[in-house]
């Protein structure tokens, strides 16, 4: 990590206090809900911005992953399970200490799955999926790339609006509460939910772990694996010439951004206590996509600004009913007019800093 | 299965096929010509029905077809001018992404003008109950005239590529873009005609199958979908075996339907496909050798 990134991080974590402290002194504390959600958005595009623009593969069913996420997690900690109790699956999982008993509205005995075992599974298994997908879908290039990841998201998304364990069309609604630390001390207990006495703590859980994704990321691209992926990206023959495992590298980084993915839709699920097919739409892969490329490929930091400052202003209904042509106007403009991202355009603004850049390089 | 059930479904799987081949086949003029997938294809299809079935209400059929289509030819022509045109050599996942946008835009344009409500054309010969019985399998009329259409269009296109002049230019366009420059082909010209041509080949496709399936604002995104693996599982660029593919999967997802249940139909086609692009990266009919000589 280079000191610019290390400042970068630090000024993000100031920001996200001082936004914080402004909502409460302010009194406008409702804004912490969407920019919550901001964040956890802002960590699947991250993950899918390390994909597209170092690894150099077009990912348009990243939606998938983060609906097998959220829907796992959902339906494992909701669903109940006490009629297969005897089952070796069940037996294994109470070994393991991951099952809780409880009641239900009519007072009934509920069996379900702890948050934690639901999470771990969850994103298990969306890894496991994209370790599976990634060996021969990475071997397409282009179109055939694009191709065969849209059709993975619409696969997904047609088996959960069609299988009555995910709710159909309905999705799956009273998810529980996501306790992520027990009450130590005098501190209370931190609790994933939508509750408004949680508001606060879910603001700077959801920021947290956008900050720790962020930083697991940018020491990423500036390791050995990342400088692997540049030289990928811009000529994979030469790459593979100077002993780079291509192959893996991007398998390794398309599981890593469907694992950010898969954790945003787990938070995200618990978070609103519930999750429905539009989630895994074909729409919100476009828009990931859409977001990655506004903020700029290559620019990890352009990619996390405009993908959650755009969805802040797509949650709170600023677009109203214009928000998917937004969108589309941003995306063409942005296409258009500055391909680097809109942050490029900046050296429209600061021209002399630019070129005294130019001019100290060699 | 009882052989009348077994003829039925493949009628309705050909039907369905002949309706996906027409779509693919717009992404392939597009593609042979500039080398970039058009994700707006779907849109086209449903400007079409749409203009049709509101200039249907003013004046006869046939005329409102007519015009519908070269309607959207003139749409298509203007997308390519405004958005594609003037970009200095862009990169093709820079154009997937502004076709991707333009499709956006096109369906909230049809969201804003048309409603969420879904239309259709009158059936072009007798109504939703007519129906023509070849042996003990009935079949409605509109399914002919989406058969025939799909016919009509990849023959006359095949006579247009190969022995028109505009055809040729636009082949040699796809072939060697430099050199058809130095041949005095206005190769920018050509890339407009492509799109119009696939955004008429898109108009007339909405209107035929728009009786049978009817049509609404985002109709066009799963058209698109299924397009486009059609055409990819064929083989990019290749009319005539996007026919056979746009059947293969039409006849697959009409007897899936006998296995489990409609609502799994998008997702087992979409599963055979990807199974079958994983085997054949480069499509059924597509070459290998070819596939690598391009950079997409």
């Amino acid at each position: 990590m280079n000191s610019i990134n290390r400042y970068k991080i630090l000024g993000l974590a100031g920001l996200v206090i001082a936004v914080q402290l402004l909502t409460q002194f302010t009194g406008t504390a409702f804004y912490l809900t969407q920019l919550t959600m901001s964040a956890y958005y802002g960590l699947v595009i991250i993950g899918l911005g390390v994909l597209m623009g170092y690894a150099g593969q077009l990912s348009i069913g990243h939606a998938g992953f983060f609906a097998i996420g959220g829907y796992l997690s959902a339906a494992l900690t909701t669903h109940n399970l006490l009629s297969y109790k005897d089952s070796l699956c069940i037996r294994l999982l109470e070994r393991a200490d991951m099952l809780v008993l409880s009641e239900d509205i009519y007072g009934d005995a509920l069996l379900t799955v702890v948050p934690w075992g639901a999470c771990l599974m969850a994103v298990g298994t969306a890894a496991l999926i994209a370790l599976l997908l990634a060996v021969p879908v990475l071997k397409l290039k282009g179109h055939y790339l694009a191709m065969a990841t849209l059709g993975f998201g619409t696969i997904i998304y047609r088996i959960l609006l069609a299988t009555p364990y995910f709710g159909e069309a309905d999705g799956i609604s009273d998810v529980p509460p996501f306790q992520l630390l027990p009450a130590l001390g005098g501190l209370p207990p931190v609790v994933v939910s939508g509750s408004f006495d949680n508001r606060v703590v879910n603001y700077y859980v959801a920021w947290g772990i956008l900050i720790v994704g962020m930083l697991l990321l940018l020491n990423l691209i500036n390791s050995r694996v990342g400088r692997a992926l540049r030289s990928l990206h811009s000529s994979e023959e030469a790459a593979e010439a100077v002993g780079i495992n291509t192959s893996r590298c991007k398998v390794q980084v398309f599981v890593l951004s469907a694992v950010y993915a898969a954790l945003a839709g787990v938070f995200l699920a618990h978070y609103n206590a519930g999750i429905g097919p539009s989630e895994a739409g074909v729409m919100k892969s476009v828009r990931y996509v859409a977001l990655v490329a506004v903020g700029g490929m290559t620019n990890l930091w352009g990619t996390l600004l405009m993908g959650v400052s755009l969805t802040f202003l797509s949650l709170r209904g600023v677009f109203g009913s214009l928000d998917d042509a937004v969108f589309g106007v941003i995306l063409i403009g942005v296409m258009l007019f500055a391909p680097e991202g809109i942050l490029s355009l900046r050296r429209f603004l600061v021209p002399a800093k630019d070129a005294a850049l130019k001019r100290d390089e060699p | 299965m009882t052989p009348d059930l077994f003829f039925q479904y493949l009628f309705a799987g050909v039907t369905y096929g002949a309706i996906y081949a027409i779509v693919a086949i717009g992404f392939n003029i597009i593609y042979n010509t500039t080398g970039i997938i058009n994700f707006a294809q779907g849109e086209f299809v449903m400007l079409g029905g749409m203009i049709a079935i509101s200039l249907h209400q003013v004046m006869p059929l046939p005329l409102a077809i007519t015009l519908a289509v070269a309607l959207t030819m003139v749409i298509g022509a203007a997308i390519e001018i405004i958005f594609i045109r003037w970009l200095q050599s862009p990169s093709v996942l820079r154009l997937i992404i502004i076709t991707i946008g333009v499709s956006i835009l096109l369906r909230e344009a049809a969201l804003h003008i048309w409603g969420e409500s879904i239309r259709s054309l009158p059936y072009f010969y007798g109504n939703e109950i007519s129906s023509i019985s070849l042996g003990s399998v009935h079949l409605s009329p509109q399914v002919l005239w989406v058969i025939a259409a799909c016919g009509i269009m990849v023959a006359g296109l095949s006579l247009f590529f190969k022995y028109t002049p505009t055809g040729r230019e636009m082949r040699a366009c796809s072939a060697n873009r430099t050199a058809a420059i130095l041949c005095g082909i206005s190769t920018r010209n050509m890339v407009t005609l492509s799109f119009m041509l696939s955004a008429g080949i898109g108009a007339v496709a909405g209107c035929v199958m728009s009786p049978i399936t009817y049509t609404q604002y985002d109709s066009g995104t799963g058209l698109a979908i299924k397009g486009f693996t059609v055409a990819i599982l064929g083989g990019l660029g290749n009319s005539m075996a996007a026919v056979a593919a746009g059947i293969l999967l039409g006849i697959i997802e009409a007897f899936s339907v006998s296995v489990v249940p409609l609502a799994f139909q998008d997702a087992i086609a979409i599963t055979i496909l990807l199974a079958i692009l994983f085997v054949k990266p480069h499509g059924l009919f597509g070459s290998s050798v070819a596939a690598r000589l391009k950079d997409f």
